[in-house]
């Protein structure tokens, strides 16, 4: 006789259930994912001149030549800047960012930006996927942009935050330093010579 | 819901690798950014923090030197005595900065209350100005403890004003730390 439906054994569910699983796991994630950081943090290497006197003195004299570029940064965001001896500049106000001081010490340092744009040209000819030559032109780069920020006639920036400045100040103007290919700066304190620049050509008192 | 379950396990993964813990720190610190690529190396740091109202915290990056550093202090200077216990719990802190002479009271309190201190506690802070300049005892004896290796990061926020940062750059300046790091993100944009 033929039974419909076959055999009387029982089908075996072969499927596992996966959503605790699947549960624990997302937890997990949304834990990872707010705890923990990816970014790691830039950071800006800068060397300060020592302390000893007779090392300052010497840099003083160095800096103050017509190659020399003063940046005073003062409250409120405003900085002023003036090329050459301090006795017969100007000083003038400017802004942050790509228009203002940018644009001024781009214009002081053109020689050394055409070189930089020259050294990025033939980079981009040598451009290679190969990783152990990308690292060997790399280098390659780094070294030459080194030697064109220092290289002879590029200007020497003397930076001078007032008390009353902020960090970001700062940290925007040393950024300045590095978009616009100088090699040589210093940040120093603001002299009673300056207070009295900026009191006489415009009139404000810096902190 | 096979499919979902093998991301899941992916991006688990991934974070898993990747990922660093965010560390603990007192005060929170909104780091401007720059153009700058440099990464931080990965040890022998140690970190000044200065926070929007200019107060001076400090830690290092592990708890070993942290504990190397606070024994070469107890050496040099003598407002500065920590029993066992509080040089261990001293150690394992996350960050640290109070005056030397409370700083074993400080190691007294709960865990929770540490923290609290350095938030909320006007006294908080390490002093380093012209006439109390505490940071040079404390990044002296961990150039000592350290070695040459040792790498100064100073971690400020936007706002601070320039007037602390000057303090903290004098202060270095007179024990001959010339070189160091300034921490920022990554400007976006331009």
């Amino acid at each position: 006789m033929a039974k419909k439906g076959g055999s009387k054994q029982k089908k075996m569910n072969a499927r596992v259930d996966f959503t605790p699983m699947v549960d624990m796991i997302m937890l997990l994630v949304t834990f990872f994912m707010l705890c923990t950081t990816l970014l790691k943090p830039q950071t800006m290497e800068i060397t300060m001149p020592s302390d000893k006197e007779d090392i300052k003195q010497e840099q003083k004299n160095q800096v103050q030549t017509d190659e020399a570029i003063t940046i005073i940064i003062d409250k409120d965001n405003q900085i002023y800047y003036f090329e050459g001896k301090q006795a017969e500049a100007k000083l003038v106000e400017t802004q942050y960012g790509k228009e203002g001081i940018r644009k001024v010490l781009l214009k002081k340092n053109l020689k050394a930006a055409e070189e930089v744009q020259k050294l990025k040209q033939y980079m981009a000819a040598h451009y290679t996927s190969n990783a152990g030559e990308a690292e060997k032109n790399k280098q390659y780069y780094k070294e030459h942009l080194d030697k064109i920020k220092k290289a002879d006639g590029t200007p020497t920036a003397i930076i001078k935050p007032s008390d009353a400045s902020t960090y970001v100040n700062l940290i925007d103007v040393l950024d300045e330093m590095q978009n616009c290919y100088i090699g040589r700066y210093v940040i120093d304190k603001i002299s009673d010579t300056d207070r009295e620049m900026v009191k006489t050509q415009l009139g404000r008192d810096l902190e | 819901m096979t499919p979902m379950s093998d991301v899941m396990v992916l991006l688990l993964t991934f974070f898993m690798l990747t990922a660093t813990f965010t560390k603990e720190e007192p005060v929170a610190v909104n780091v401007p950014g720059s153009v700058s690529e440099i990464k931080i190396p990965e040890s022998n740091i140690m970190t000044i923090f200065v926070s929007p109202e200019g107060k001076v915290f400090m830690v290092m990056d592990s708890p070993d030197r942290q504990k190397q550093m606070a024994e070469q202090v107890m050496q040099d200077n003598e407002s500065l005595n920590l029993d066992a216990a509080q040089l261990k719990t001293f150690a394992n802190a996350p960050t640290f900065g109070t005056p030397l002479n409370v700083t074993s009271a400080w190691c007294n309190l709960d865990g929770g209350k540490r923290n609290e201190y350095l938030t909320k506690n006007a006294a908080a802070g390490i002093p380093c100005d012209s006439v109390n300049d505490e940071l040079k005892v404390w990044v002296s004896a961990a150039r000592q403890a350290c070695g040459e290796d040792m790498r100064i990061a100073i971690k400020a926020d936007k706002t601070t004003p320039y007037k602390t940062i000057k303090n903290v750059m004098n202060s270095l300046r007179s024990i001959d730390e010339s070189r160091y790091n300034l921490i920022t993100t990554l400007k976006s944009g331009e």
